[in-house]
């Protein structure tokens, strides 16, 4: 990696702790340590299952958040702020610019999660007294949860290379939704015929299958996690976001900044 | 005083106090519409709709709907409810949305099929909910368990029961009282002694605290049961010997030459009311189906904290 794309994400990043967004491992902390206090006394035998579903679903949904509104700014506010010039103006490359950006936010996602894993990995010490071997594929889940986060931030990138900050954050997340649905979509696409078959087909493989990288439910009852399945996951997230980055690229270049 | 410092006191009084009042005002609001919470989340009964409007993350909404229903059930109960509409739709939206979540079967079952104010009386949803969990989960005993002691208890199918203790005692790991049980049931050996055979495993095999206190309360019960059946039975033999009934206890222990008083589990005495055996106090012993008075009618069931000897 070039310096200079190492440089746009260490700035993206320490921009993003500026704006204070790893504040919200403060509401993280409150959310999971008062459902580790409270959940014994309202329900029955659950503990552990709350603690690891409402943990890891909290990871995955603050990062989601983050990744949609910090990853649709990006580029609008270093244009309506005009320092992007000034950036694009040194030995820049747009398609640096992007992919700098990307890694940035990446990273500040990355870091928040591991403060959040360890909140995660602290409550189920609480709730349970200990740790136990098949606790470790929480650790996946963390993984596919970051894969997840990968994909948002390419795609509210993308969105964000040719939109307003508002129309990207409403594209991005339609696309979170559509993706969550990616099995039904192909589900219904197989009760076609004929072309729209093909089209329909053609368009449920397109979208982000985000329903894939969700095992949260099966990590909380302990099942193990296929090895195939992470080389899978992770194979698929560094190419659809490779992908998606490439369009963003693609469209950077071409886009009149004047 | 500056004016900086006037509007800092002023903002923060307003806060207080506003706030304050936002907050006894909301209770004043939930007094007036104190189930409309829960109506709400059931206005989206179907099971399918929530699993997709979840967005994958199923598990926590399912935890939340079971909270739900454990909530929902302990509030009816309080409230000695004599019906439960909401429980089997609550606790079929939580084994959908989870069809791993094991406990909703157990306890749910537990919650559905006993008759009112213990239960919901519904044993053929409980049933289809176990078949439902077992169609799920074919390799958990506890669930074949569960189903057993649903036929056996309250739908008095001995058949039904036998085959799915069968079924279960062939899992690997499963606790060797399910053997015992389909043998028993295969017999059709008394009642009392199957059921506390089915109660001592459950006290045995539960891992919740409350469940075991209530196994262990419907073992103290079962106990009782079975002293009055034998006291009326020496209460009856007295009488064809002697052509009268026994004035007291002390009378027919010393006819049977009994080396003392027989005591129920609380060391209570047992009484002989006009020709009945019958316990001093049945209100200790919520699941007694013997010893009570006539018309008496027996409070809900509550868990009692009683220390298992």
């Amino acid at each position: 990696m070039s310096a200079r794309i190492i440089a746009i994400a260490s700035n993206t990043f320490r921009e993003a702790v500026r704006d204070r967004v790893l504040y919200n491992l403060i509401a993280f902390a409150l959310l999971l340590s008062g459902a580790a206090v409270l959940v014994g006394e309202i329900s029955i035998d659950i503990e552990k299952l709350v603690v690891i579903n409402l943990g890891l679903t909290a990871v995955s949904l603050f990062g989601i958040v983050i990744a949609i509104f910090i990853g649709i700014q990006l580029v609008s506010k270093e244009i309506e702020k005009r320092t992007l010039y000034t950036v694009l103006s040194r030995p820049v490359r747009r398609w640096e610019f992007i992919v700098g950006k990307f890694f940035g936010l990446t990273g500040t996602l990355v870091v928040n999660t591991f403060f959040m894993a360890i909140g995660v990995f602290a409550a189920l010490l609480y709730v349970e007294h200990k740790l136990v071997g098949p606790d470790a594929m929480i650790l996946t889940a963390l993984y596919f949860i970051i894969l997840q986060f990968m994909l948002i931030c390419s795609l509210a990138l993308l969105f964000s290379s040719f939109s307003s900050p508002l129309l990207s954050a409403v594209f991005t997340f339609a696309l979170f939704v559509i993706g969550s649905f990616a099995d039904d979509l192909r589900n219904f696409a197989a009760l076609t015929h004929g072309l729209t078959r093909w089209i329909a087909m053609g368009l449920a493989y397109l979208v982000p299958n985000f329903s894939a990288f969700n095992i949260i439910g099966a990590v909380a009852h302990g099942q193990p996690v296929a090895v195939s399945l992470v080389a899978h996951n992770s194979a698929y997230a560094l190419l659809y976001s490779a992908a998606v980055l490439a369009g963003a690229v693609l469209v950077f270049e071409h886009r009149n900044l004047k | 005083m500056n004016s900086r410092r006037i509007t800092t006191i002023s903002a923060a009084s307003i806060l207080v106090v506003a706030m304050g009042t936002g907050v006894c005002l909301l209770r004043s609001i939930d007094r007036d519409r104190p189930t409309a919470t829960l109506d709400q989340v059931l206005l989206i009964s179907s099971p399918k709709f929530l699993k997709r409007a979840s967005l994958g993350y199923d598990g926590l909404m399912a935890d939340i709907y079971w909270t739900r229903a454990v909530q929902y059930f302990g509030r009816e109960h309080h409230a000695d409810a004599t019906e439960y509409k909401l429980l089997a739709p609550l606790l079929e939206i939580t084994t959908y949305l989870d069809p791993k979540l094991l406990v909703a079967y157990e306890y749910g079952g537990n919650f559905l099929a006993p008759p009112p104010p213990g239960g919901a009386g519904q044993p053929e949803r409980a049933v289809k909910l176990l078949e439902f969990g077992i169609e799920k989960n074919p390799q958990e005993w506890r669930l074949y368990m569960s189903l057993g002691h649903i036929y056996f208890l309250e739908l008095k199918d001995y058949a039904k029961a036998e085959s799915a203790f069968a079924q279960g005692a062939k899992l690997p790991n499963a606790h060797p009282s399910l053997g015992v049980m389909a043998a028993l049931m295969a017999t059709r050996s008394g009642d009392l002694d199957t059921a506390r055979a089915l109660w001592t495993a459950t006290y045995q095999t539960a891992t919740d605290k409350n469940v075991r206190d209530n196994a262990f309360e419907h073992l103290v019960a079962l106990r009782v049961d079975q002293d009055v059946v034998r006291l009326q039975e020496a209460v009856d033999a007295f009488r064809q010997k002697v052509g009268r009934l026994p004035e007291s206890m002390s009378e027919l222990g010393a006819a049977e030459g009994w080396p003392g008083l027989p005591a129920d589990p609380d060391g209570g005495p047992y009484l002989i009311v006009d020709g009945r055996v019958e316990v001093e106090n049945p209100n200790h012993f919520p699941f007694i189906t013997k010893g009570t008075p006539p018309h008496y009618t027996p409070p809900p069931p509550r868990f009692i904290h009683r220390a298992p000897n």
